[in-house]
């Protein structure tokens, strides 16, 4: 046998010099728990039978179970029942899925959706490539938005103190003092609710305030910065980017568009666009740079400033950073982008509109626009509380939002409430407001009413019901209409009556059916309301100042405010950059941590302005020094059962003044320690370059790096004989070049294949049934090291070591080279899990999947089967889709098209960094993206020849910054 | 030292033992049977139906063509259950009165459907699929058998993987030209020369037929 092993050029040691990248802290300083990981399939007592277990009473429960086994074989099939439709709607053949345009909103901002219906049954979202929002991809909170329409634990009735009432009860109380509120022109009648881009609502609360003039609307969104302004950018259009605080491609309304943009132009080339990152803690845009700069609170505020003096010849950087930095912004005028945080103070976002008109890039890369519309003579929060505490409110209708959780710290909602005489909470769950409120109404789900609603662009589009309400829920178009004095009329009426008003014309049902099927109303934008220009423009309050650390307070990346706290599958859904799962942290840089003497898992009390909470300390390495991060959204007492007391509450130390921290944090420990449900270190392989990355200059010297830097076997060195594939052969490629790490593809990967979630518990012992992970590595210095993200699934190995080691061949090849998993052949012996090298393969040690919930059987996907306990599955390339495509395309008498079989997890990625195709198509995209020579597999040098492939990671660094 | 065991202890070891054996064996036996037995696999037996619906009398006597009702077959995984306004297209006309149509009848102006047992049922993880194997040639009567003769629908094959797997392994002999599929009296029996062009000239893979993913997922 010809051996494969050359002498490797000496350039190598470049590239190799780079290793190890590591998982977490316990990696790099190579702790024994850390090596536990490494070496074995599971955590130490993920597989173990923990009860002490006797001989006798293991040969008691083999025998009963053999007994159990066979009688259950003695069963006949039950007759099942078949219910045909009476009249079948003409559109619809049963368990074939039909497809609705719709939106997600966040925070009141429309991401434009399509969504999967099986015999009028939404089962699955995903992007719709004609809205702006969205353009085909989605984020984790899309997807999971399907869990919540079946999410038991949401408001079922009207409840009046708790006592269930109803629908009619309630307006006939609402209406009552209405007829008053007439002759008093609503004074004290005030309203909450959410942001809302929808242009029906805000003319119905503009009808509301116009008929009860001294009637006011605040509107309360906690993890929303609101300004006058709202920046629409550009990414796609601009050279050089500099993103100062701003995380535009970590969860926000225009993530989906950002990411989408920014990846077209990571091709390594000369068209390859550069990002700088300058922030306090890691973010998924700071994992995307180029450059990732990090610097405390302070020296970010004055970053654009700096930079204005070198532009201006003020100042001499020549020889820092800062000064390359300025100058490759200079030198691209108007193809560049410097882009403010969202929580930055206001100051600096004037410093860096100064910066982007001074580059020209004021209508090239970014647009400044009119904030969003509000409501006429809008009422700030805090004066909303004072006027309640002194009892100026008579009626307090809350809308959608969730106050008395979500509040400032110095605010007291819940005792303000108990001085309001009548109040409503209108809302999908009975949260700590509605048990606080004298009537609870419950609000339809997104996917259950009529809606319309904004793109982050400005861009409208409607919402559409998939189904009719589970419950007896009301959508806010139908409160207010009760309101102005129609309560029979149905959102549908009053969605359509206004579009008919706003765009009328002849042929008005066409251009309905035309933005219904679309997704987007053609041509339509968003108006900017009157009130804007004449309210003070809101701008983010300057930060506190005090002796002690850095408070950073952010929204969650998953649960985000706290709306999302009951949805499980975010919840298990390890966080972007930490693999923290079902609770949140207080995050802190290796350096502050063990200069303050803590470590990490410590329970610290975290004390700012005499306000404390106690958290959990997570040493991050990329933090700014003395900063601490802490993520909202946890601490909830009334957000169901999923949700209930997960995690700390970080709204507790969060003031009018300071809603995103400010300095003066102090610090102690409490001497409790705590273990965290953190993924980081599991599925750990024996690996020291999983990530293969270079800078553009390298890679362009040296093309064939990814391969020079690891031995894989020639391709004859095998003792299998080489299996030929005639007809498809399905492949996959994952670009770590544009690859955000935003782990939507784990969520559409659950929601696609029915995947369970397992809880915090199972978690910690490694049992998450994730079919795709992605992995973060550092790299590099841990003050300031490179994050790295990778997907990683079953890898499809054509020489699969599962499948030798499979003692029943419960997973085997398919003639078109999948690795199937055939679940009723498996018994459960784990060999395989044992035997694969990427850790890929999931075991259901307990009967996971929720089949006792009514609603939740009802999100499941048909095509796919429902595993039981006792049995390995992972990933199948979605290989329902592959059936469907084939079945299709062979009853169409031609061949699967390129692009016709997409997995959940491609289909969701927002930045299109997972291709799949048909490996023997020679124009396919995969085999395209197969012939990239940063194309390589992973754990290659084991010859298991994966058919799921990465392209190496190249960063295009400023030569100038070392 | 006395024997322990009288000398008739040998005869009863070996009866034992050939009992044992013979035990077993009729224990498998009756598995087998039991597994094969039209009570397990209810191959023609009748179930009960809110409504006695006669394929015979539709489709041997009318002439009805299987796609009139089952509208979905050849485009579908589901061939389709007529819904209960098919059955009115005719019986708002004809048999209006008749006491074994009140069920439809009810169904029709209540809005509720009608209820039937189901008689051809494959497990939950097995994903079958009526369009694929139409347009392949698979007749309907290669499976269904002769519905025409049927006054009261029965199944006539056992539906286990072992009979799916026969005709996957095997198709050529399977297969009908595609003017016959819906043909319940042709059965032909295929020259083998049109046995051997067949599967080509349909584009029958006959490995990926075989494959676990072609049914389970």
């Amino acid at each position: 046998m010809k051996t494969s092993l050359q002498p490797r050029p000496a350039w190598v040691s470049h590239f190799t010099s780079r290793f190890p990248q590591w998982r977490s802290m316990a990696q790099m300083e190579d702790l024994p728990e850390f090596r536990s990981y490494l070496e074995r399939e599971f955590p130490e007592g993920a597989s173990e039978w923990s009860d002490g277990l006797s001989r006798r009473r293991f040969l008691g429960l083999m025998g009963a179970s053999l007994a159990l086994a066979g009688f259950c074989s003695c069963s006949r099939q039950p007759i099942e029942k078949l219910a045909p439709y009476v009249r079948q709607p003409p559109e619809l053949i049963p368990g074939e899925p039909l497809w609705f345009a719709s939106a997600h909103l966040l925070s009141g901002v429309a991401r434009g959706i399509l969504v999967e219906s099986h015999e009028g049954r939404p089962t699955k979202v995903e992007g719709n490539p004609d809205h702006p929002g969205s353009l085909g991809g989605t984020d984790a909170m899309m997807q999971a938005s399907i869990l919540q329409l079946y999410d038991p634990d949401r408001s079922q009735t009207p409840l009046k103190r708790g006592i269930p009432s109803t629908w009619n009860a309630l307006l006939t109380e609402l209406l009552r003092p209405a007829a008053r509120w007439g002759a008093t022109k609503g004074a004290g009648l005030r309203f909450v609710s959410g942001r809302t881009t929808s242009p029906t609502l805000l003319d119905q609360m503009n009808q509301v305030i116009a008929r009860y003039p001294d009637a006011r609307w605040t509107i309360h969104e906690p993890a929303v910065n609101s300004s006058a302004l709202r920046v629409v950018c550009n990414v796609e259009r601009a050279d050089v980017i500099l993103a100062i605080d701003a995380d535009f491609l970590g969860s926000s309304p225009a993530q989906l568009a950002y990411a989408r943009q920014f990846a077209r132009r990571r091709k390594p080339g000369d068209t390859m666009n550069r990002l700088y990152v300058a922030e306090s803690a890691p973010s998924l845009t700071g994992a995307a740079a180029d450059h990732r700069f990090v610097l405390g609170p302070d020296d970010l505020f004055r970053l654009p400033e700096r930079i204005e003096h070198v532009l201006s010849g003020a100042s001499d950087e020549s020889m820092s950073w800062l000064g390359a930095l300025a100058r490759d912004l200079g030198n691209h005028s108007g193809r560049s982008l410097v882009l403010a945080g969202e929580f930055l103070p206001a100051a600096v976002h004037e410093a860096v509109y100064a910066l982007n008109t001074r580059l020209g890039n004021i209508g090239s890369t970014v647009q400044y626009l009119p904030g969003l519309p509000e409501p006429a003579k809008a009422l700030p929060f805090s004066d909303l509380v004072a006027e309640m505490q002194n009892g100026k409110v008579e009626a307090l209708l809350i809308l959608g939002t969730n106050p008395v959780y979500t509040s400032p710290a110095d605010i007291d909602f819940a005792k303000a409430l108990s001085r309001v005489p009548f109040t409503l909470h209108h809302g999908l769950y009975v949260d700590e407001t509605a048990t606080h409120c004298s009537w609870h109404l419950p609000e339809t789900d997104t996917l259950e009413s009529w809606s319309d609603a904004a793109a982050f662009d400005g861009a409208l589009c409607l919402l559409q019901p998939l189904i009719e309400p589970l419950y007896d829920g009301i959508s806010p178009h139908e409160l207010l209409a009760a309101l102005l004095g129609q309560p029979a009329a149905k959102s549908y009426d009053i969605v359509r009556g206004y579009w008919l008003q706003r765009i009328g014309g002849a042929d008005f049902g066409e251009t309905w059916h035309r933005a219904l099927s679309d997704g987007v109303v053609a041509g339509q934008t968003l108006r900017p309301s009157p009130a804007v220009a004449t309210s003070t423009p809101r701008t983010p309050p300057e930060p506190l100042s005090g002796e002690g650390l850095h408070l950073l307070i952010r929204p969650d990346p998953h649960v985000y405010d706290g709306r999302f706290a009951n949805n499980a599958w975010l919840q298990e859904l390890p966080k972007p950059l930490t693999k923290i799962t079902w609770e949140n942290a207080a995050h802190m840089a290796p350096s502050t941590a063990s200069r303050i003497n803590l470590k990490h898992g410590d329970v610290v009390e975290l004390d700012f302005f005499g306000r404390k909470i106690t958290a959990p300390l997570w040493v991050l390495p990329g933090m700014a020094e003395d900063s601490v991060l802490i993520h909202l959204g946890y601490g909830r007492t009334s957000a169901g059962k999923v949700g209930d007391g997960v995690g700390f509450n970080a709204y507790a130390l969060r003031t009018q003044e300071a809603p995103w921290g400010g300095s003066g944090l102090q610090v102690r420990a409490t001497g409790a320690r705590h273990v965290f449900s953190t993924t980081q270190e599991h599925s750990a392989m024996e690996y020291s370059h999983p990530v293969r990355f270079a800078t553009l200059t390298e890679f362009k010297k040296r093309p064939e790096f990814v391969h020079a830097i690891e031995e894989t076997p020639a391709y004859e060195e095998s003792l299998y004989p080489p299996v030929v594939y005639n007809g498809y052969s399905w492949g996959m490629t994952i670009d770590l070049n544009t690859c955000i790490g935003c782990s939507a593809c784990i969520i559409a990967c659950q929601a696609e294949n029915n995947i369970p979630v397992v809880g915090r518990d199972q978690v910690m012992r490694g049992r998450e049934m994730h079919w795709i992970r992605v992995d973060r590595y550092f790299s590099g210095p841990a003050e300031a090291p490179q994050i790295l993200h990778q997907p990683v699934p079953c890898m499809h190995c054509e020489n699969a070591p599962c499948e030798v080691v499979c003692p029943v061949a419960a997973t085997v090849h398919d003639s078109e080279g999948l690795n199937a998993m055939v679940y009723n052949r498996c018994i459960g012996t784990r060999y395989c899990s044992n035997n694969c090298p990427y850790k890929v393969r999931r075991f259901n040690f307990f009967h996971y999947s929720e089949t006792k919930s009514p609603t939740l059987k009802m999100q499941r996907n048909p095509q796919v089967t429902v595993r039981t306990r006792g049995v390995i599955e992972k990933c199948t390339y979605c290989v329902q889709r592959i059936s469907a495509a084939r079945i299709k395309s062979e009853v169409a008498s031609r061949a699967i098209r390129d692009g016709e079989v997409v997995p959940a997890c491609a289909q969701a990625c927002p930045a299109e960094a997972i291709r799949f195709g048909n490996l023997n198509d020679p124009v396919s995209v995969v085999r395209q993206f197969k012939k990239d020579p940063r194309n390589y597999s992973l754990l290659g040098e084991l010859n298991t020849r994966p058919r799921t492939t990465y392209l190496a990671r190249i960063f295009n660094h400023n030569t100038e910054i070392s | 030292m006395p024997q322990l065991f009288p000398s008739s202890a040998n005869t009863i070891v070996y009866a034992g033992a050939i009992g044992a054996l013979l035990g077993g064996a009729t224990l498998v036996w009756a598995f087998v049977e039991l597994t094969w037995s039209s009570y397990t696999t209810r191959v023609d037996t009748v179930l009960y139906q809110p409504v006695p619906f006669s394929h015979q009398h539709h489709v041997g006597g009318l002439g009805i063509d299987c796609r009139y009702c089952h509208t979905s077959v050849e485009t579908a995984g589901s061939a389709g259950i007529p819904p209960t306004e098919t059955c009115m297209t005719c019986h708002s006309q004809i048999w209006t009165d008749a006491p074994v149509l009140q069920p439809v009848r009810d169904s029709y102006a209540t809005g509720r459907p009608l209820e039937w047992n189901r008689v051809h049922n494959l497990p939950g993880f097995v994903y079958f699929n009526h369009s694929i194997h139409v347009k392949n040639g698979v007749a309907c009567v290669e499976c269904h058998g002769r519905v025409d003769e049927m006054p009261l629908i029965s199944k006539q094959k056992t539906l286990y993987m072992k009979w799916c797997l026969d005709c996957h392994r095997h198709p050529e002999s399977s297969l009908v030209s595609a003017e016959d599929v819906f043909q319940m009296a042709a059965r032909p029996v295929p020259s083998s020369e049109t046995i051997s062009n067949r599967t080509k000239e349909r584009g029958v893979r006959s490995k990926i037929i075989t494959d676990c993913t072609a049914c389970h997922r």
